[in-house]
């Protein structure tokens, strides 16, 4: 692997993250299972560089499911997860390229707001923003010496999504990442999300907000046919359109 | 090797900590051990007689006390989702957590032993060589746990199911352990078999455990 540069000092309010290596994720009729009852069956995507994909639909209709299963948690009963792109050598392995920001933070109670960082921008690797850095971006910078225990639940969602910019992945899996959040920390994520784009990144969020990103495609998930179906007024998703898998 | 070291440094850090279990060990060590002379009665010749067995069964329980936390805590908060998701060898992060929680629970009972080994009239000889045999013993009982760790992840409350799947699987250990320590008070000679038992027992289990911890954790996160 070539030599890392050291990340570019942030300048101004808008913040610019360092190109990210193109990567482009496809998924190919995707049947998942849960307990027993089809979840997801057929679902078939793709995400290029610069792109964002919303996904929507009402509770339990496998938003969550869906990226737990790119993430690599849930393991499909069929279809394929890949990537593409000049630098991938390893296809199959979707995870190590990723992030995923859940329900749960990832956070320990007992180590401090910087500590918390600092362990999984070692742990994952390929480092982004500095600490102090990324704390200052989501506004955490004067807390970083507080155990993480005091922390509200806004706050310590900002902690999880400090991680995003701490640690480079070229593909976010965002699953309601807006949780918790206030308004300004909100338009905060936002510019964040809009500054991964920017960087050549690809964004994949479970939201019932209309998130105002520029040039998001939209993937609602329907309860009835679980096939994704796709909003008639956004951008059509170019060749892998969901194949269709027949219900048993 | 950097990510694992600070999942190290992250794993001591916590277990010393509030709300850790370095400390938690120890004392229940100590409890264990004070408790015996009580029951046994103050016959001193049958107290260091005893004395071996004694902790190392306290040093057994001790081991077993925090260990059913060793990956539930993760898979709590979420983080054992992003440790699998890591691309980190899952066996490489089992043997560091469970390095990590020898280090700060089974290390200080090797430390304590001596001090603990007071109440029980034991003879200098045999509080060497008990502290010898824990200290290449225990890191044998924290593997075989981890085992139990992996398996139990995804059952809510598991906690008293680690101690009964690995108990019985710590049975040579204790064996060999006890024997080796105290096999010093009659016959220096037969100290070795017993030893180079335990350490082969603790060699397979270092090996063995990261690995079947790690096939269990991959079963239990779907």
């Amino acid at each position: 692997m070539p030599p890392r540069p050291e990340p570019d000092p942030v300048t101004g309010p808008a913040p610019r993250f360092r190109p990210l290596p193109p990567v482009r994720l496809v998924v190919d009729d995707l049947v998942v299972e849960r307990g027993g009852r089809r979840v997801l069956d057929g679902v078939g995507l793709t995400l290029g560089p610069g792109e964002a994909l919303l996904l929507t639909g009402p509770n339990g209709v496998g938003k969550s499911t869906l990226i737990r299963a790119l993430f690599g948690l849930v393991r499909p009963e069929a279809g394929r997860i890949r990537l593409e792109g000049p630098d991938v050598e390893e296809p199959d392995e979707v995870a190590p390229r990723c992030h995923y920001l859940g329900h749960r933070d990832a956070l320990k109670t007992a180590l401090t707001v910087a500590e918390n960082l600092a362990f999984w921008r070692r742990f994952l690797g390929d480092p982004g923003l500095e600490v102090d850095a990324a704390l200052d971006r989501v506004g955490l910078l004067d807390l970083s010496d507080l155990p993480a225990a005091y922390l509200s639940a806004g706050q310590r969602r900002r902690l999880a999504i400090a991680r995003l910019i701490a640690v480079r992945r070229p593909i976010w899996l965002l699953d309601e990442p807006t949780a918790a959040l206030d308004a300004a920390s909100e338009a905060t994520l936002l510019a964040l999300m809009a500054a991964h784009l920017a960087a050549g990144g690809s964004l994949l969020a479970a939201t019932h907000l209309a998130l105002p990103l520029s040039g998001a495609r939209r993937l609602a998930l329907t309860p009835a046919d679980v096939d994704a179906g796709f909003d008639p007024d956004q951008p059509e998703i170019p060749p892998a359109a969901p194949a269709r898998v027949p219900r048993p | 090797m950097s990510a694992m070291l600070a999942l190290y440094v992250r794993e001591v850090r916590l277990a010393v900590r509030v709300g850790g279990g370095a400390l938690m060990g120890v004392l229940f060590f100590l409890i264990v051990v004070s408790v015996i002379p009580f029951a046994v009665g103050p016959d001193l010749n049958l107290l260091s007689r005893l004395g071996p067995a004694v902790l190392w069964i306290g040093a057994l329980l001790a081991t077993l006390l925090g260990l059913d936390r060793l990956f539930e805590a993760d898979r709590d908060d979420g983080a054992l989702d992003l440790i699998a998701g890591s691309g980190q060898p899952l066996e490489l992060v089992a043997l560091v957590k469970a390095l990590a929680h020898w280090t700060a629970t089974g290390l200080p009972l090797v430390l304590a032993a001596p001090l603990f080994s007071l109440f029980l009239a034991m003879t200098p000889e045999t509080i060497g060589s008990t502290m010898l045999t824990l200290l290449v013993g225990t890191p044998a009982l924290t593997f075989l746990g981890s085992i139990g760790a992996g398996l139990t992840v995804s059952l809510r409350r598991g906690g008293l199911l680690v101690p009964i799947l690995i108990l019985p699987f710590c049975i040579p250990v204790l064996i060999f352990g006890v024997s080796a320590s105290t096999a010093v008070q009659f016959d220096p000679a037969a100290f070795h078999t017993p030893f180079y038992l335990l350490c082969a027992v603790s060699l397979v289990a270092a090996v063995t455990g990261p690995i079947a911890a790690a096939a269990a954790l991959r079963g239990g996160l779907d």
